[in-house]
């Protein structure tokens, strides 16, 4: 046995269990911790495959940036992990059945390509560009499916924030940081020029 | 059209490196630091430090015990009991300073008709023991001993303006 | 396991230590420079009690640190509070694998490199969050909270300005950028991205935390942010890692933005055969140094921002400019200004 099925196997034992401990731990922010290792141990696997712009990728955006919003908003709620358990039984049927329907379309790629071929031939050439060959790929071969997903997420990203965003209460004080650093000291400071008074002529 | 040359202006960042210039003077500039044990600051003859009970040069202690600085003291640092001695002059038997009363204000020194209760330029001085801050007349005149030629000259210096 | 496989290992260990190791006694020196750069500039000495001209400082503060006692606050999480340094500390040395010093001197030289360092960096804002959170008290968590809005916030217009490099290098390995930009010091990456490299540079002291974008440690409204609870070894190993990523920037800013290990006395008539035309490490190591200067030079000058201003600096100012200025490296690119690379 190579190292590199050692590692393979290291990783998914790893994968697997913190996957499972995403769903199973009590405390949200152990899960979603659990989660980022998750990422991180797939990009790992990811690795293995001599992909590695998407798996620097993965953590990139996922683990990077996805993750940290994530574990932001589950670190600002207060939740209460006695309710987390509540209906646990109910939903179990629905995830079972979600569970096996996925399993299903997996075994059937397999089946309908078999397994042979799922497997990648020993490596990539040396001097082979994984990254370079992706990028040829995305912007010749795949050119619209890549702007129309593109443009489908800056779609989803106006409507988020136009879906959430009031606008200014009428009235209400607000500082504009642009404004306030547009000021400069003639703005605000006037030197005006007094003449010296004798006290005494004007008091007489 | 100000806010449109107003923010190009700004980011020529001239008022950051306005900044950066005048902190790259100092950095450049000989610095006024004293590097204490090694260098110290010359002392004024007037300097309040350490105080000392003097004696004339036949070795007769100055103290009257008139207990004038014990009277002006602010800080009610020190103590003074005084009797007769066999020669019928009057002499303190106690002569205590708090040094953490005092506040090195001079009166003592002013005060006194005989230029007995001085305060040296001697400053470098500190206590292990709470006790240790009172000083005894005893210590007071083992001080103005080991000093006496530094207090005359000082005296001297000052001796013009008084 | 063969013979071979064993052997690897331990020359990637070796090499490892090679870099770690040197890495901390800079460190530990830059936290010295930092405490005599910053006194100077206030018009005082520094230390200089610690060995000759204060040079044992370092050693000293290290020993303090590790003889204090590290306290566990009262109903934090034991592991979180524990694994929150190491989680900040690895990223900071682990981006360094890819780093070129010299042309043949990188321990990985991997295609991706700078998508790994990029990725790598964005990787730090966990030890901040997990010890914000871990440590129970609402300083460190608003420390940790206005730390984390503001790496993830910078590391957008650090991303921009590094495709901005990617465009005019072709390449998003290290070594070859540097490679790219050959030709003394008008060719480096400098001149035609100047507003990408500015960008780069201020969001990178941003992104480390540091003033006048610390925040995240404001003394004066939080007490020290993320790292208030944090006492002895593991309050040093932050502030290790603070100062490795400082380093790192100030490495990555020097390869890609100021021609790496290439002299810039490249092509200059007269100097073109001597010595000092030619690329080396040291080449590297004093642009390096250069730029960790400014990070004490910007500390001791500038007060800190306030965190609203911080923000629309990075969204409203350093975004436009960075995807204006990728344009037009894209178009110089096209007319043949500025020659593409490899």
């Amino acid at each position: 046995m190579s190292i590199q099925v050692l590692v393979f196997y290291l990783f998914g034992t790893l994968l697997t269990l913190s996957a499972l401990a995403v769903i199973t731990v009590r405390n949200p922010v152990y899960a979603a911790l659990f989660l980022v290792l998750a990422f991180f141990t797939s990009a790992g696997i990811w690795m293995l495959l001599e992909v590695e712009f998407l798996a620097i990728t993965l953590v990139l955006v996922y683990v990077g940036a996805v993750m940290v919003l994530f574990l932001f908003v589950v670190m600002m709620l207060d939740i209460n992990l006695d309710r987390l358990r509540e209906g646990f039984a109910r939903y179990l049927p629905v995830g079972i059945l979600v569970a096996l329907v996925m399993a299903g379309e997996l075994l059937l790629i397999i089946w309908t390509k078999g397994a042979q071929n799922l497997v990648l031939d020993e490596g990539n050439p040396d001097g082979f560009s994984n990254t370079a060959y992706l990028g040829e790929r995305l912007y010749t071969q795949y050119l619209y499916p890549f702007e129309i997903a593109a443009v489908i997420l800056l779609v989803a990203i106006v409507a988020a924030i136009a879906l959430t965003h009031r606008g200014r209460r009428e009235g209400g004080r607000y500082q504009d940081p642009a404004r306030q650093v547009q000021v400069k000291k003639d703005d605000r400071v006037r030197v005006i020029s007094m003449p010296a008074v004798d006290q005494k002529e004007s008091d007489a | 059209m100000q806010v449109i040359t107003n923010y190009f202006r700004s980011l020529l960042l001239a008022e950051l490196f306005g900044g950066l210039r005048v902190t790259w003077k100092y950095f450049l500039k000989p610095k006024y630091t004293l590097r204490y044990p090694e260098e110290k600051t010359p002392k004024s003859n007037r300097f309040r430090g350490l105080h000392a009970l003097r004696r004339y040069p036949n070795g007769e202690e100055r103290c009257i015990a008139c207990k004038l600085c014990e009277a002006v003291c602010p800080a009610l640092a020190i103590t003074i009991d005084s009797t007769q001695r066999e020669d019928g002059t009057r002499r303190t038997t106690r002569y205590d300073i708090d040094l953490f009363k005092c506040i090195y204000c001079g009166f003592c020194e002013e005060s006194c008709p005989v230029d007995s209760i001085v305060e040296t330029d001697f400053s470098e001085y500190h206590f292990e023991n709470r006790e240790e801050s009172i000083m005894t007349k005893t210590q007071l005149l083992a001080i103005g001993d080991r000093l006496e030629p530094q207090i005359a000259a000082a005296r001297r210096q000052d001796a013009a303006y008084r | 396991m063969d013979m071979q496989s064993v052997m690897t290992l331990l020359l990637t260990v070796g090499k490892i230590l090679l870099i770690v190791v040197p890495l901390i006694l800079t460190v530990a020196y830059y936290t010295y420079a930092e405490r005599k750069v910053i006194g100077y500039m206030q018009a005082r000495m520094g230390p200089n009690r610690v060995g000759p001209w204060g040079l044992l400082q370092p050693f000293a503060d290290v020993f303090k640190l590790l003889f204090k006692e590290i306290v566990l606050p009262s109903s934090a999480n034991k592991f979180l509070f524990y694994l929150a340094p190491v989680l900040s500390l690895a990223p900071a040395f682990a981006a360094w694998a890819v780093v070129p010093f010299d042309d043949w001197l990188v321990l990985a030289d991997i295609d991706a490199s700078l998508l790994y360092v990029l990725a790598l960096t964005s990787m730090g804002v966990y030890g901040v969050i997990v010890a914000g959170w871990a440590s129970n008290s609402k300083y460190a968590f608003i420390g940790a909270l206005r730390s984390a809005a503001q790496i993830v916030s910078y590391e957008i217009a650090m991303g921009f300005a590094l495709v901005g490099v990617i465009i005019v290098a072709g390449s998003l390995n290290l070594r070859e950028i540097v490679l790219a930009q050959q030709g003394g010091i008008f060719d480096w990456f400098w001149l035609p991205l100047l507003p990408l490299f500015l960008v780069y540079f201020i969001s990178g002291v941003a992104e480390t935390n540091r003033a006048p974008f610390d925040v995240a440690e404001g003394e004066s409204e939080i007490v020290a942010g993320f790292h208030v609870e944090y006492a002895g070894a593991a309050f040093a190993v932050f502030f290790l890692a603070e100062y490795a990523n400082m380093i790192l920037i100030s490495a990555l800013t020097a390869l890609m933005f100021a021609g790496g290990w290439l002299s810039p006395f490249e092509n200059v008539p007269l100097l073109e055969n001597t010595f000092i035309a030619q690329p080396h490490l040291l080449w590297f190591l004093g642009k390096m140094f250069f730029f960790m200067f400014f990070f004490l030079w910007f500390r001791a000058t500038f007060p800190r921002y306030r965190y609203d201003q911080i923000m629309r600096l990075g969204w409203k100012v350093f975004i436009p400019i960075t995807i204006v200025w990728l344009i037009a490296a894209a178009v110089f690119v096209l007319l043949g200004w500025v020659e593409q690379g490899v």
